[in-house]
């Protein structure tokens, strides 16, 4: 196990050098000049080339990404062209924002797609599996900018019982508590879906297991046999799903935010890559980046304790 | 003679199909004493695992007993309580399967596994459990049972877990073990192990034991009774000796004969023409006629009888009343030997 967690960082490491190398790249080459956002339209010719040098935008590539790596490792991410607020304290600010609507809609997207498949599975084939199986395809379709917008103008303008977007209170009080509901439902529903469809082909597929069968011949209950038998294993791909799955929902925190004005990382990528914010693109992507690598090394361990054949050198 | 364990009357097991309800089983009557083996015999297909699965309920969600009878110890157990059922399974009727690589739960315990049976049926707490499960590993030859309780199926060989699974079997003392193709998945050499095992442990527990198989040699093994079946339905039984060296329906000399002999250098194998014919397919007359090679008018048109040849021998076949008034005696051993000349004959005239 520590082995696993030990190889799983030095790959994080190594991972972590290819993804700044490429968005140090990408940003480099695409079109659109930082100086020129920085210095607005007023500015000469002489300040933008002021502002360049200033930055270090003149120097060559590898001089710039060098640079950018071994302040890096120093913990300093450089600073925003516009606010000039360091990277690292931009992002700590609006990053609990995200973490608190990324576990929020994982919630949403494990409870309703476990409970959904479950029911699917157990009543195969009757109007309750339909009406879940039917929900589950529309949940897949739905890209989650139309069902956010969908979902503030019924909830929010018309019924008016939940607020229209933000996400300033703490969860732990009421209004913080109905200002997470409409975005986590927003991000989740597609997760959601994905999960109960792998849940009831699994569940499906394990009930017709050889074990299912030995269980019942030993005069085991039939809760039992769903829920120690078959359960345990058919848990094994959606715990798969559900990480791959986290992964979806920090790329998709971006629109929710935006449709919901919520100031989170992904609200902050979008903007700094309007206004060409090297820094802050970079030091959001690579958080994102780790975040995906912590939760696939988090699966991976639950996965030795779920599945007993599963073992780590 | 030893009391009846197993009675099995007039078995009929339907499934609900697309096309309509489909006969697995076809009025099949049999019965197994304790401290005996009957093995039923056929090709894939024929029915055997259904009737086992009817006798233990644990027919799947579409099939269904449609008619006749399953007594267990003189009481009706066809028609019992689902939760009858249950408690009935594992108790009373045993079962172990063919595949010991899936027939176990690859995320429990070789321990949980069996403590569950110790556990059900006989109200034991977690560690009395352990206790006499251990016991129980011992008693069908696995070494280290202390380590194994611990241990996930996947650490143990085939062989071991088929040991484990007759272990499980066992735990709840059944009077009657069901054991549908046990040894098909394995070695040959751990196959004749378990075959010693089973026979060994229903002398020592008396317990009745109804062996499926497709292996006239593993027969030859284990068997004090044999069935034979062919779609569906029963065709031959008799007591082992009298089934080799008398075998009457030419499908169960078709069976023998698809068995090597290795004693003999001039033995050819003679397989059975032909493949056991669907389900829903209707056949006029004997089930058997299509694929016969000694098939006459009388087999195309009429349903044979069981007759009773003495002996617990009995067979549905035109050929053995035949051969009776041909004869003139009761029964003929060398009557094959005529028939096998004109046989391609007739299966040219067909």
């Amino acid at each position: 196990m520590i082995t696993l967690i030990v190889r799983r960082v030095g790959e994080l490491l190594l991972l972590l050098l290819g993804i700044s190398f490429l968005v140090f790249g990408s940003m480099y080459i695409a079109p659109g000049d930082p100086a020129s956002m920085i210095g607005g339209p007023t500015a000469t010719e002489a300040d933008l080339e002021n502002i360049r040098e200033n930055l270090g935008l003149n120097d060559p590539f590898l001089v710039q990404y060098g640079r950018y790596l071994g302040n890096a490792v120093q913990g300093d991410f450089g600073y925003s062209y516009q606010t000039k607020q360091s990277v690292a304290d931009a992002i700590a600010v609006r990053f609990p924002n995200t973490l608190k609507l990324a576990i929020a809609s994982m919630v949403v997207a494990v409870v309703i797609g476990l409970v959904a498949g479950l029911i699917s599975a157990l009543r195969h084939n009757s109007w309750l599996d339909f009406t879940s199986t039917t929900f589950a395809l529309a949940g897949i379709s739905i890209p989650n900018f139309w069902l956010g917008a969908l979902l503030i103008l019924v909830f929010a303008v018309n019924l008016q019982w939940l607020p229209v977007g933000g996400l300033s209170e703490p969860f732990y009080t009421a209004e913080g508590f109905k200002q997470l509901i409409l975005p986590a439902i927003t991000l989740g529903t597609g997760s959601a879906a994905m999960i109960a469809r792998m849940t009831r082909s699994s569940m499906l597929e394990v009930v017709r297991a050889d074990y299912v069968r030995t269980a019942r011949a030993k005069g085991v209950k039939e809760t039992k046999v769903i829920w120690v038998h078959t359960l345990k294993n058919a848990m094994i791909p959606v715990i798969t799903v559900i990480g791959l799955n986290f992964g979806f929902l920090l790329g998709g925190t971006i629109i929710t935010e935006k449709v919901f004005a919520i100031n989170g990382v992904g609200r902050l990528m979008i903007d700094a890559i309007a206004m060409r914010d090297f820094p802050l693109v970079q030091g959001s992507v690579l958080l994102v980046a780790t975040l995906f690598v912590v939760v696939n090394l988090i699966v991976d361990i639950v996965y030795t304790y779920v599945d007993p054949r599963i073992k780590y050198e | 003679m030893k009391e009846t364990l197993l009675e099995v009357n007039n078995l009929v097991t339907e499934f609900r199909t697309k096309e309509g309800p489909v006969q697995a089983v076809r009025d099949v009557t049999f019965s197994v004493r304790k401290g005996e083996t009957l093995c039923i015999v056929g090709e894939s297909g024929c029915g055997k695992s259904i009737t086992s699965l009817s006798v233990i309920g644990l027919l799947p969600e579409n099939g269904r007993i449609a008619n006749g009878e399953v007594r267990y110890k003189g009481e009706a157990i066809h028609n019992l309580s689902a939760e009858k059922k249950r408690l009935m399974r594992g108790s009373e009727i045993s079962m172990i399967f063919q595949e010991p690589m899936t027939a176990l739960n690859p995320v429990l315990t070789v321990g949980y596994q069996l403590r569950e049976p110790l556990m059900i049926h006989h109200g034991m707490s977690k560690q009395q459990a352990t206790t006499r499960g251990i016991e129980l590993l011992n008693q069908v030859g696995i070494p280290y049972p202390e380590k194994r309780m611990n241990q996930y199926p996947h650490e143990l060989s085939g062989g071991m877990r088929q040991r484990v699974m007759i272990a499980i079997a066992l735990a709840g003392d059944p009077g009657l073990l069901i054991a549908d193709e046990p040894t098909t998945a394995l070695d040959v050499t751990i196959q004749a192990q378990i075959l010693d095992l089973i026979n060994e442990l229903k002398d020592r527990l008396d317990m009745g034991v109804m062996f499926i198989t497709h292996d006239m040699g593993v027969v030859a093994e284990v068997a004090d009774r044999v069935m034979v079946m062919y779609a569906g339905q029963k065709i031959e039984e008799g007591p082992v000796e009298e089934i080799f060296d008398r075998p009457k329906h030419p499908y169960t000399r078709g069976l023998l004969g698809s068995v090597p002999n290795v004693d003999d250098p001039t033995f050819e194998l003679h397989p059975i023409p032909g493949t056991l014919p669907s389900l829903t397919e209707q056949i006029q007359g004997c089930r058997f006629h299509p694929r016969c090679l000694f098939a006459m008018d009388r087999c195309r048109q009429q349903v044979p009888p069981e007759d009773d040849l003495g002996n617990g021998h009995y067979v549905s076949c035109w050929l053995t009343r035949e051969e009776a008034v041909s004869d003139g005696v009761g029964t003929n051993d060398e009557g094959t030997a005529t028939r096998s000349e004109d046989a391609p004959l007739k299966v040219a005239q067909r």
